[in-house]
């Protein structure tokens, strides 16, 4: 299956902003996360289709997955 | 209605200008965002201001933070924001707390006020806005900057976003490593004006339920519904 992976702000730098990553049987956020070596604490939003996600959460062959960043300044 | 108001009249009628004399806005934090925040504010005409920060101006705060200056170097950040509306616009009751929000002060602090504007620079502490924005039924505009990038949100009582959408983990964000320039709390503190004075206008669309994330590096602006 093939999940669509949208990266923001600085977690683009050295991966690109839209990739395309293909998974044998099952496929989870964290195993994304994985892959694109992006440490857990660094994720401060994830959506799966634009839905509020979860780390562990099944994901399904077209789901498009965005990771944020955390952003706190003022 | 005074001169100074009348290029505000052609997007706000003339009631919707004079209601803005009554209503009150906290804007929690007189940094890089609250600067610009209440600044603007102040020249809209919203009656009542009140600036909450505890911290000083250093050195570090000049490239960015409007209220700061060589001369108030070492000073209380919410009395310069006192100061500063005073000299621009005399008819905005203004007040400044040299204090930060807390557990002990948060519902003394920010009870009374129609809108909550988060000007914070941390996490938890904008968690702990939204739990007593939240106790007291006052809206809150959310608003956060790092680097290139900033995102702003509107939350209602009970809407809780910070708590469903966060992950958890670090109190600071990527701001750490990428400082803070001069435009993006500029930007940010523009939009999060707009929506404290639709809320206090009822005019337009508001940024709930929706999260906003600007990328200045990319030029990209994307609303996310929540």
């Amino acid at each position: 299956m093939q999940i669509k992976v949208r990266l923001f702000a600085t977690l683009r730098e050295g991966r690109g902003k839209e990739l395309f990553l293909d998974f044998e049987n099952e496929a989870t956020p964290a195993m994304i996360f994985q892959q694109l070596a992006i440490p857990e604490e660094e994720v401060a939003i994830l959506l799966v289709n634009g839905m509020d996600g979860k780390p562990d959460q099944t994901l399904k062959d077209g789901d498009t997955v965005s990771i944020f960043p955390p952003v706190g300044g003022g | 209605m005074e001169k100074r108001y009348l290029r505000n009249e052609n997007m706000l009628s003339r009631e919707e200008n004079l209601s803005l004399r009554d209503k009150k806005v906290v804007v929690v934090g007189c940094g890089g965002l609250g600067g610009h925040i209440i600044e603007q504010l102040a020249r809209l005409g919203v009656g009542y201001i009140t600036a909450i920060d505890g911290d000083v101006f250093d050195e570090t705060n000049l490239n960015r933070q409007l209220l700061s200056s060589i001369e108030n170097l070492g000073s209380p950040k919410a009395y310069a924001a006192r100061d500063h509306v005073k000299k621009i616009n005399p008819d905005v009751k203004v007040s400044g707390i040299y204090d930060f929000l807390d557990e002990t002060n948060a519902e003394i602090y920010l009870s009374g006020h129609d809108v909550i504007c988060d000007a914070l620079d941390n996490m938890s502490s904008r968690l702990l806005l939204q739990k007593y924005a939240n106790k007291l039924g006052i809206p809150m505009v959310y608003g956060a900057i790092a680097g290139w990038y900033g995102q702003v949100t509107t939350i209602f009582p009970g809407d809780n976003i910070l708590g469903s959408i966060y992950q958890g983990g670090s109190n600071k964000g990527i701001e750490q490593e990428l400082g803070n320039p001069s435009f993006t709390p500029a930007l940010v503190a523009s939009i999060e004006v707009s929506e404290v004075l639709k809320i206090l206008t009822g005019k337009g669309e508001l940024l709930r339920n929706r999260f906003l994330m600007i990328n200045t590096l990319d030029q990209e602006y994307e609303i996310f519904t929540i």
